[in-house]
């Protein structure tokens, strides 16, 4: 009888699968529509037990994007130890990506940006906050929020410029000298990071 | 399908992301000024402790904490 109970199962799936196969849209929207002929069938079949959720009906629905461009960009700002920004309304961010300069305005196509070590700049009115940031990822949503992770985010004024040429003059030594590929690339993340940090604090 | 775009240089060199992120984020940490840079040196901190297993039985653990990585 069990084994009947999977036949049934697996047809009236199939069926009702085939039907709803050209009606799915993407995998990430939450089906709004639970498959009826399933939950038939399976009420027919164990009417004692509920049908199984899906991982779609633990999902909250993606929000919504406005029809409209909104005005303002929301952005969360967060690093690993601290929330730097949560939820703030800016009218612009230009992130540091590895593929240049971004500015990012509300409305900015949904797009993942790995972030380089850079200047970040926040504007708001006439209102600008810049921070260097060590790297990290950004996430652009549809709807204007704008998610930016780092591991590391100073105020450019808590940089000690002595340093940074001290860190330069040393790291470029090391480029030359290195012979290992693991030695080269440590010192070449250290040339690009300290001349990153010089630009940002001459530038 | 033919293999992606160029990696980058640390990638190449055998490094993973994470080592990258952080080696960044140590340097960007070593320049800043004081008090920051104090504040900021607690958040080098690892602390583990990692043991090998062998025919089902730990060795000797290997301890590592407190000290800032390089």
């Amino acid at each position: 009888m069990l084994r009947q109970a999977s036949r049934l199962l697996s047809r009236s799936v199939a069926a009702g699968s085939s039907k709803s196969a050209t009606a799915r849209g993407f995998s990430t929207e939450v089906p709004s529509t639970i498959d009826s002929t399933f939950v038939e069938s399976w009420k027919k079949v164990a009417p004692n037990m509920d049908p199984p959720q899906t991982p779609s009906s633990f999902m909250k629905p993606r929000p919504s994007t406005a029809s409209s461009i909104p005005t303002k960009l929301t952005v969360n700002f967060v690093l690993p130890y601290a929330s730097e920004l949560s939820g703030k309304e800016v009218d612009m961010v230009i992130i540091p990506a590895t593929t240049g300069q971004m500015g990012v305005l509300p409305g900015h196509v949904p797009t993942i940006a790995e972030l380089k070590p850079g200047i970040m700049s926040v504007h708001e009115g006439t209102d600008v906050n810049k921070y260097f940031v060590s790297s990290g990822f950004a996430f652009l949503h549809a709807n204007s929020v704008a998610d930016i992770i780092a591991v590391e985010a100073v105020p450019l004024e808590n940089i000690d410029p002595s340093q940074v040429q001290k860190g330069l003059a040393e790291f470029t030594q090391k480029l030359a000298a290195a012979s290992t590929d693991l030695e080269k690339a440590e010192a070449q993340i250290g040339v690009e990071v300290h001349s990153a940090m010089n630009a940002a604090l001459t530038g | 399908m033919a293999s992606s775009a160029a990696v980058p240089f640390w990638r190449a060199a055998g490094m993973t992301y994470i080592t990258y992120s952080n080696i960044c984020a140590n340097l960007v940490r070593k320049c800043l000024r004081e008090p920051f840079k104090a504040e900021s040196m607690n958040r080098e901190k690892v602390h583990f402790s990692l043991s090998k297993w062998a025919d089902g039985k730990p060795e000797k653990p290997v301890l590592r904490s407190d000290a800032p990585e390089v």
